[in-house]
């Protein structure tokens, strides 16, 4: 069957037998996507997190046919070098990764957060932020999420008097 | 006796048979009106019975926690990653039931999904209450979400999220979650009878 949708902004159209097929399979196997992660294959980790509609999925468990129609969006998407999002700074900023693997899936989530908290307190991050990092990089992602809200609050009021 | 008394023997005899034979039609009619009244009774507790099976199980409770804890698998353990309910019964801000939870089971992560997933209203916490205080929760509008006898038959037996009980796909590792005891037709059937008859919570 075909499915259409749009990814990190460009219209996508595939072809596919099994219309229950991860979309993580979809993003990394057919599209080429590598940024996001697959890591546990059950929801449970994280590693996989990406945008549908501009709220966090975990893609190994979201059959692809859902999101035809939808806006998807991988950490390939979610900024440029030239111009990173406000997490991905953060991320740079306070040298969060340590073997990175499952820094993809924490950024989206943490983007979504910014988006539904503006200013998160540490129990709102508790509560959303639930991925699982094997290096345990907690305590700085803590403080790049932090970062990321105060960097994300400056651009759009520098936005909002320019 | 003379003969001429024979007419007033049998008219008599003809009163006290009409006597009889109506006391005895009376027994009969109020000892079948008594089977009749046990029937519905017997008929009322066992679709009752039936009813109180299926909303304890597991695939109902878990979603009707009394802690704002959601619970999962047979032994209702709490949900990893620490998730509650929220202010909208469907988790937290950007970490959702929907973050993980489809409309539909995931036959490949094994995770669980149907339409609307998410925790049942706090007011409906049936974790730890007896039969009869979960179908007195049940039918209290001011708990039940103003639900009337239809709305709550509708919604028993027509939800795709309790409906998803009988079909609750595999879990992570493959194998098939159990479903309630009663079928979904029976249950079906129970729902609809017992809310007929008057949604009467039998005594213990």
């Amino acid at each position: 069957m075909k499915i259409s949708f749009h990814i990190n902004n460009q219209p996508q159209t595939i072809t596919i037998e099994d219309q229950n097929t991860p979309l993580l399979w979809v993003v990394r196997d057919l599209l080429d996507l590598k940024g996001t992660k697959f890591g546990c294959g059950k929801a449970a980790c994280g590693a996989c997190t990406l945008h549908v509609e501009g709220q966090a999925v975990r893609s190994c468990s979201f059959p692809v046919h859902l999101v035809e129609g939808k806006k998807v969006t991988t950490i390939e998407g979610l900024g440029t070098p030239e111009d990173p999002h406000p997490v991905q700074q953060a991320w740079i900023e306070e040298i969060v990764p340590q073997c990175g693997y499952c820094q993809p899936g924490f950024m989206m989530a943490t983007a979504a957060l910014l988006e539904e908290i503006p200013n998160p307190t540490d129990d709102d991050i508790d509560n959303n932020i639930i991925n699982v990092c094997r290096c345990a990089t907690y305590y700085r992602m803590r403080k790049a999420i932090h970062r990321a809200a105060s960097i994300k609050n400056d651009s759009t009021t520098n936005s909002v008097n320019s | 006796m003379k003969r001429k008394d024979l007419p007033l023997l049998i008219l008599i005899f003809l009163v006290i048979g009409f006597v009889f034979s109506t006391s005895y039609s009376k027994s009969i009619d109020s000892s079948y009106s008594l089977v009749e009244i046990n029937k519905n009774v017997i008929s009322n507790k066992e679709n009752f019975t039936k009813i109180m099976s299926v909303l304890t199980h597991e695939r109902c409770l878990n979603c009707h926690p009394n802690d704002n804890i959601p619970k999962q698998g047979d032994d209702g353990h709490p949900h990893y990653f620490g998730m509650m309910r929220g202010k909208d019964d469907h988790g937290f801000e950007a970490t959702k039931c929907s973050t993980c939870h489809q409309a539909e089971n995931n036959k490949y992560s094994g995770v669980p999904g149907a339409p609307h997933w998410g925790l049942a209203p706090a007011s409906m916490g049936w974790q730890g209450l007896t039969h009869k205080e979960i179908a007195r929760s049940l039918i209290d509008k001011s708990k039940n979400g103003n639900r009337s006898h239809e709305d709550l038959v509708r919604h028993l037996t027509e939800d795709k999220l309790v409906l998803w009980a009988w079909e609750p796909g595999v879990d992570a590792e493959g194998n098939t979650r159990k479903v309630p005891p009663v079928s979904k037709e029976e249950f079906g059937t129970a729902v609809k009878q017992w809310f007929e008859d008057g949604a009467i919570i039998p005594e213990e």
